[in-house]
Order: structure tokens, then C-alpha cells, then sequence
């Protein structure tokens, strides 16, 4: 199926707004309580056989869209249904939910939590009357327990606690590899080490040979760094090493090839990685770093400024004692 | 020296920020509503705790703060501040109004400082004012101030196990960047210490972890005093300070205890000036 995701974009080189977006943006969510009538203007795209993608939007969490920003999904099997990403909040959980109803009467048996950020679990919440298997990373657990309340809170404040949701923990955890059988297909679960968060989860699907990245992959959007930028650009050689040539990315397309999506990520980290230490060696203060380092990346990636000052401020902690 | 100031925890429902993928800081601004009216009544109630009657002018040349207007990282938040008048700056102490311990930091010099640029990262919790105040050689207060939009600082969960945080406690790095001789040195302290505020979560047990921060660091250029930093929890998790001292060919000694009895000593040796 083919009906056209609304991208609404807000980043240099791609300033051309799609009439449809600039309702979406401007108009149309603004005057919406929940993302129940929202639906209409998202979709879930099948990108592979059984597998249903919706493009995140390209912008912050806000009231109007529910924190629906990620790339979230889910797969059909033969013996039931797996979630790849849940959503940014109970509402967008629901909405979902709804979606796969729409496609199947089978069980949803597998929701995976990929990482500790709300935008990827606190859809979790609306999955929950169907008892399915939390899968998360084995570090997850301790990263909700720090971090969920907090994040939580913060999403009440911009939703409403009615829409956000609970903070729901892994049911099964994956310290290094595991794997999931849904009767016509395997999902291998790779938990990978610090990289974007402490709790990144992968997967691949053996009906599609499809990777899901989950945030190790961001096309389009600014990567953030939450966990470790060396530790990222090991694991993103890994996800390379690890041979599919499609991928789900977290935030971007719905599906991109994976080589040159890698590409630009690595180059943004590697000129985050590089600008920092040289920065560093030159004892070029924090302050003034968030302002000169990556530079050059600015027109390739959205929400640059929003992100790029952060970024630097996180890798120059991890780089300054190297 | 009264350190704390109306340090309540009720600040901790407003325990907010930590930007991520997902969250901007400006739906949570936290303190943001407040009349100017009301911060300064809220500075004058903690000026008055820390420096009693002490009359407090105003400066725009004794002392300035450099901050970021809005923080991108409440947790670190860079902070210069400039002290051009070389000889006459007695201590700088920097007060961050809405902290939940608002008194961040005071550094007194000794003769072997040379106070003109002073950096160091804090925790900024709420949008609030902060204040430097100097105290001159003749005992006078002084005081600058600038406006910082951030929140969340002191509470932000530091992304690693209590246990990870802590590892390497008390290890310390000096770099120094190229002097010339009879020119003081600009060097830069680091030291390895989560400086826990007490305000962040335990990520196994869920309880707090209680608060543990360097209180006392004193740097020394021979027998010399270069400065001795009084702390708290509002600066960030392993400290870092840039500070300049008058060299006379001895090592640098630094001396750093916590609040929970934890005592580190260090020496490095600044490299030869050279032309």
C-alpha cells in the first residue's frame, strides 16, 4: 500500500512544504485533543510482506502530535503479531493498536521497547490488555527505573497524564543475542553496547531480511547522543557487518537502504567525534564548541540547531578524559 | 559560612529537563512565570543569609557572567566569569537564585592567582537568575548577574549506574595551555567525581542516591595559594575549572575533599614557558 505519509519537513535543503504538510503543521493538529482524529492524516505504509511501517514526523514533541515522532510498526506472523516500536505516548499507542486491528484478527504477541527514549516506549501502555512479551535491551530496566518517572512527568505536562501513558518495563530482556519465532519467521534481537542510549536494541526480520535499527539509524533527523558517540560508531559498523541491505530506520523514511543511510550517519558522528577533539586539544572551552563543531553537517540534517550544541556538549564529557 | 540556603526538596516536582530525542525544554519552564519583582525579593533574602547587611553595589566591570541565555544541557552549563582587575579581587562566589542549594560555589585567591577568567560548569534546576559576587581587598561586595532558561539540572538522572559514575573517584587531569614567561598560566582541572546533587535516582534500587559532591578544592603553585573552591551540589558531575595562577616553577598541588569524607591530593607540573 502506497497512500503518501505526510512529511512534513523543517530543515534546510528541503524547505518545500507538500500543501497537505503545511495543513498538517499548521492547521489541522493544532485543533486536536488527541490523535484519535489525527489518524486520518497518518498511515501505516507495508514495507515488506506483513510489515507496516508509520513514518514519525520530523519535529519535537508537542501537545498536538502526541510525541508521535518515531518510526513505529509491526509485523504479522503467522502465529501472531510482534510491535516493532510502540509510539511516543499512550495516545499514539492507541492509535496503532487500532491500526493493526484494521489488518489482522490475530493476537499481538510482541511488543519490543527498543530504547529507553519516551518517544519509542510509551506507546507500550496501550498494548498492555493484550499481554504480550515486552522485549527489551537487559540494560533497559535500569534506564526506565532512572529515567522513566522523569520522562513521564515531562510528557504529562505537555499531554496530559490521560494521553501519556505508564512507563512499562521489559517481560523479557536480551543481554546479547535472542531470538523470536513467529511460525512463518525469525526476529534475531542484537542488544548492542553504549551507543545512542545504555539500551539500544536491534533486529532483523528473516521473512524480509529487513533490519530495525531502531535510533542507531536516524536519516533525516539530527542523531542525538545519549549514550556514547565512540561506542556508536563501533556499533553502527556492526549493524553494517551484520549484512542486510534495507533498513527501518528510527526516525526518517520508512525504509532506506542501509549502506549509504550508515554513511551519512557515521559521517555526522565522525565529524562530531573529530570537531570535539580537536576542539578539545586546542583547548577550545564547551561553550565554544557547541558552536563551531560539525558545522559543515548543518544543511544535511534536520533539527541541527535544536541538537548539534547538545550533541557536542555530551561528546566533549566523553572525549575530554580520553 | 551559611551554605544552605532554603534548600527544600519540594523542588524536585519540578525535576524536569534532560532533552532527548523526544522533548524540548520550553513546555517545562519551570520558575519561568515569576516577576521580576519576586526574583528580586527571592536575591535579597539569599544575599542577605550569605552576606548578612553587607551593602552589595552593582558592577559592570569588577565581575561579569558569561552563561548561555538558554542552556542546552541543564546538567553542564558553562559559566565564565571575568575578573579583569588583577590585585584586587579578594573571592568571587556564584549563587544560582532557584537551585535547590542556591549557593554553587566561592572561590577565594591567594597571591599566586590570577583571577581574570574563571570557568566552571553547573546544574542550573529552574529558569533563574544567578549572581557573581566579588569581594575586593578592602572587604567591598560587588555583584553582576545574568538570566539563564534551563530546568531539570540538579535532578537529571546521569545516564550510567551510581557505580559507573563513581568509577575512578578522585582522579584528576591538569592541562596547560602555552605561557610565556612572566605571563600567568592558563590551565584547566579535571576531576573525576559525580558530585551526586542527592536529587537523582538510583537506577536499581529507585531510592535516591544521597547527595555526595566535592565541598572543599584548593589549588596551590608551590607554598602559594592559587584559590580554594567551597562547592555544593550544583556543580556538574566531574568537575571541570578553568583558572589562571602566576607560575614560579613549582608544581601545582590540589587538595580535593567531599562531603562524605573523601579526600584526593594531586601534583602536576606546568610545562617551562616558552617564547
Amino acid at each position: 500500500m502506497t497512500a503518501p505519509a505526510v512529511q512534513p519537513r523543517a530543515f534546510p535543503g528541503q524547505r518545500a512544504l507538500s500543501r497537505r504538510g503545511v495543513l498538517f503543521g499548521g492547521l489541522c493538529l493544532c485543533c486536536l485533543p488527541t490523535l484519535g482524529r489525527a489518524a486520518e492524516f497518518f498511515t501505516t505504509e507495508e514495507v515488506g510482506p506483513g510489515i507496516f511501517v508509520r513514518k514519525g514526523l520530523i519535529v519535537d514533541a508537542t501537545a498536538d502530535n502526541a510525541d508521535a515522532i518515531a518510526n513505529i510498526g509491526f509485523i504479522v506472523g503467522k502465529t501472531g503479531v510482534l510491535v516493532t516500536e510502540s509510539g511516543g505516548s499512550l495516545a499514539d499507542g492507541q492509535w496503532l493498536r487500532a491500526e493493526i486491528a484494521k489488518r489482522t484478527q490475530k493476537p499481538i504477541t510482541h511488543v519490543v521497547l527498543t530504547h529507553v527514549h519516551p518517544d519509542h516506549v510509551f506507546g507500550a501502555g496501550a498494548f498492555e490488555q493484550d499481554k504480550p512479551v515486552f522485549i527489551g535491551h537487559a540494560k533497559l530496566t535500569e534506564a526506565l527505573s532512572a529515567r522513566g518517572e522523569f520522562y513521564r512527568k515531562r510528557l504529562i505536562d505537555l499531554l496530559g497524564e490521560a494521553r501519556t501513558g505508564p512507563v512499562v518495563y521489559p517481560t523479557m530482556t536480551v543481554a546479547d543475542t535472542a531470538e523470536v519465532d513467529l511460525g512463518d519467521r525469525r526476529l534475531t534481537f542484537t542488544a548492542h553496547g553504549p551507543a545512542h542510549t545504555t539500551s539500544d536494541l536491534s533486529m532483523i526480520d528473516s521473512g524480509s531480511g529487513l533490519l530495525f535499527p531502531a535510533d542507531l539509524l536516524f536519516v533525516n533527523r539530527i542523531p542525538s547522543l545519549d549514550g556514547s558517540l565512540k561506542g556508536w560508531l563501533t556499533e553502527a559498523a556492526r549493524l553494517k557487518a551484520m549484512g542486510p541491505s534495507r533498513a527501518v530506520p528510527g526516525h526518517g523514511p520508512v525504509t532506506v537502504d542501509l549502506a549509504p543511510a550508515l554513511a551519512d550517519l557515521t559521517g555526522y558522528l565522525t565529524a562530531l567525534r573529530d570537531g570535539t577533539r580537536a576542539a578539545i586539544a586546542k583547548d577550545v572551552s564547551i561553550e565554544k564548541a557547541v558552536d563551531t563543531v560539525a558545522r559543515d553537517q548543518r544543511d544535511k540534517w534536520a533539527l541541527f540547531d535544536t541538537y548539534n550544541g547538545r550533541n557536542v556538549t555530551v561528546a566533549y564529557q566523553e572525549l575530554e578524559w580520553e | 559560612m551559611t551554605f544552605r540556603i532554603g534548600k527544600t526538596l519540594s523542588s524536585l516536582a519540578l525535576g524536569l529537563a534532560l532533552a532527548t530525542t523526544a522533548l524540548t525544554p520550553v513546555a517545562w519552564a519551570a520558575g519561568a512565570s515569576d516577576t521580576d519583582q519576586e526574583r528580586a525579593a527571592r536575591w535579597h533574602e539569599i544575599a542577605t543569609s550569605i552576606f548578612g547587611d553587607r551593602p552589595i553595589a552593582q558592577t559592570d566591570s569588577l565581575v561579569k557572567i558569561d552563561a548561555p541565555v538558554r542552556a542546552l544541557d541543564a546538567a553542564l552549563v558553562p559559566i565564565t566569569l571575568t575578573m579583569p582587575n588583577d590585585g584586587q579581587i579578594k573571592a568571587v562566589s556564584l549563587i544560582i537564585d532557584d537551585n535547590p542549594a542556591p549557593y554553587a560555589a566561592k572561590f577565594e585567591f591567594g597571591p599566586a592567582a590570577d583571577p581574570a577568567e574563571l570557568k566552571l560548569r553547573v546544574r542550573v534546576n529552574n529558569y533563574t537568575d544567578m549572581h557573581a559576587v566579588v569581594e575586593t581587598q578592602d572587604g567591598k561586595l560587588y555583584e553582576a548577574k545574568q538570566f539563564v532558561k534551563a530546568s531539570g539540572g540538579c535532578s537529571a538522572p546521569m545516564g550510567m549506574s551510581d557505580e559507573e559514575a563513581m568509577k575512578g573517584m578522585g582522579d584528576m587531569r591538569m592541562k596547560f595551555a602555552e605561557s610565556q614567561p612572566g605571563k600567568p598560566v592558563e590551565a584547566t582541572l579535571m576531576v573525576r567525581h559525580p558530585n551526586f546533587s542527592g536529587m537523582q535516582m538510583n537506577q536499581v534500587t529507585r531510592d535516591y542516591t544521597p547527595a555526595r559532591y566535592i565541598d572543599k578544592l584548593t589549588v596551590s603553585a608551590g607554598n602559594q595559594k592559587v584559590f580554594t573552591l567551597t562547592g555544593d551540589i550544583s556543580i556538574a558531575s566531574n568537575p571541570v575549572i578553568n583558572f589562571a595562577f602566576k607560575p614560579d616553577g613549582k608544581p601545582i598541588q590540589v587538595a580535593a575533599s567531599d562531603n562524605q569524607g573523601g579526600h584526593w591530593q594531586h601534583s602536576f607540573t606546568p610545562p617551562s614557558p616558552t617564547n
